[in-house]
């Protein structure tokens, strides 16, 4: 038969997709769990990082994170009233596809549609039992995709301790610098909130004016991932509102 | 190893070396060599990619028909670097996520399929497997030594160990910002290829 007959062409075509059809599918799933492993892995030592119990830039063995993450009790709690659910397992939480609720188009200030019911927040107590860093974990939409990261917040309920971006799709050495460890430190000690527990801190445009009222709670804009910095200023404000954390964060407060 | 499997093998290295004579995979080589650790690993990707798709090709070259013949090409690349993202994943998460999208871009590299197309569409398996493992030896020596000047001089480290103690370290050294950027690599590309010329000047073209 010759070599460029119709039936040849696309028995070849499917003899080619079979067999790499093949190949990459059994290689996806036998490393699956291995990448799972690493993913979970990534997201502890990421608790850990918004925590302030490693450093930024620092790399930790499996065994050095399952060690420090003994120090963190994982609470789950309600958004909507901002209580504690006392018997809810937060392994179980995370893969609960009921957990979900629609956010109203005129409170989705961070573009992401929906969010879950009950939210596993990471907290790190001191030698008294008080609060000493809570690890909030918070979402939104970017320039190209949907950041996935923690934040940190000191006992005070005010003040930044770290934040961290774990997952997200922004063009790197522009909007990706938002996981570089020389910009987040830009956020550290900055007061996320005022007094009366209102999210204030707001990235702005080039450098932080020093001698500015506000400079307590502003943070350097990154050049070129101006909307980038946008959608981190829309995720803070929407999960340190009233609609995310804010109800948590008042309860909290109150010594609930 | 006879002379002729050993010509194919050294000749991309430096008489016919793929970013600096042919001009291709350059995308890449800017965006990965800020650092030497992913430069490494984007060797070791593209390597494994252009040689096994080279054989790969190479194996079915008698069977393919021409009027498709580009897209099987591109479907076995595809299909490695699938697996080579994959692998990355399983083994070195941190490393795949600071490579991000260059992984996957590996599959548009003009190199993988200039080779494919080129090469092992017409010769052997064996012929094919050491030619793409010449070119992407001949796409690793440019990008480890763009990234070994990068790293040095505008991280003061290697490998992420500190040779020059930078100022903000409480050291001496002043990084070079402009090579962190990606312009940086523009220059040490344009230097390693006017140096490549004046020592090897039959690579000159004619004006």
């Amino acid at each position: 038969m010759e070599k460029d007959s119709i039936f040849k062409t696309f028995a070849v075509a499917l003899g080619v997709c079979v067999v790499c059809a093949i190949i990459v599918s059994v290689a996806a799933t036998v490393l699956k769990p291995l990448q799972e492993k690493n993913k979970l892995l990534d997201k502890q030592t990421n608790v850990l990082r918004a925590a302030g119990l490693v450093d930024m830039k620092a790399s930790v063995s499996a065994a050095e994170v399952a060690e420090l993450f003994k120090k963190i009790s994982p609470v789950v709690v309600d958004l909507a009233t901002g209580d504690i659910v006392k018997d809810a397992k937060p392994a179980q939480i995370e893969a609960d596809e009921s957990n979900t609720v629609a956010i109203p188009a005129n409170d989705d200030v961070a573009g992401i549609k929906s969010r879950p019911k009950q939210v596993v927040v990471y907290v790190v107590k001191d030698a008294s039992g008080k609060p000493e860093t809570i690890v909030l974990p918070v979402y939104g939409r970017g320039l190209w995709s949907t950041m996935k990261g923690f934040f940190g917040i000191k006992g005070d309920l005010q003040t930044v301790k770290n934040l961290t971006f774990y997952d997200h799709g922004e063009t790197p050495g522009l909007g990706g610098e938002i996981s570089n460890p020389v910009w987040v430190h830009h956020w550290n000690d900055k007061k996320a909130l005022d007094e009366r527990g209102n999210p204030v801190i707001t990235i702005i445009k080039g450098n932080v004016d020093p001698t500015s009222p506000q400079a307590d709670s502003q943070v350097d804009g990154i050049s070129g991932a101006t909307l980038t910095c946008r959608g981190v200023n829309h995720t803070m404000q929407y999960w340190l509102g009233d609609s995310g954390f804010g109800k948590y964060i008042k309860n909290l407060k109150e010594g609930k | 190893m006879d002379s002729k499997l050993k010509k194919i093998l050294l000749e991309p290295i430096f008489n016919n070396n793929p970013v600096v004579i042919q001009v291709l995979g350059i995308c890449s080589a800017l965006a990965v060599t800020t650092r030497l650790q992913t430069a490494v690993t984007m060797c070791l990707a593209v390597t494994f990619v252009t040689a096994l798709s080279n054989v790969g090709v190479s194996l079915v070259r008698k069977i393919i028909p021409g009027s498709i013949r580009m897209i099987v090409e591109m479907t076995i690349i595809a299909a490695l670097v699938i697996m080579v993202d994959q692998f990355i994943k399983a083994f070195s998460y941190n490393l795949s996520k600071e490579l991000s999208v260059f992984v996957g871009l590996i599959i548009t590299n003009c190199i993988v399929m200039g080779r494919t197309e080129a090469f092992a569409i017409k010769n052997n398996v064996v012929e094919s497997a050491i030619d793409g493992l010449g070119n992407g030896l001949g796409y690793s020596v440019l990008l480890l030594v763009v990234a070994f000047v990068r790293e040095l001089f505008g991280f003061g480290t290697l490998f992420g160990y500190t040779v020059l103690s930078t100022v903000n370290q409480g050291g001496w050294y002043v990084p070079n910002g402009l090579l962190v950027l990606s312009p940086g690599a523009f220059f040490l590309i344009g230097f390693f290829i006017w140096g490549l010329k004046t020592w090897k000047s039959n690579l000159i073209t004619d004006e």
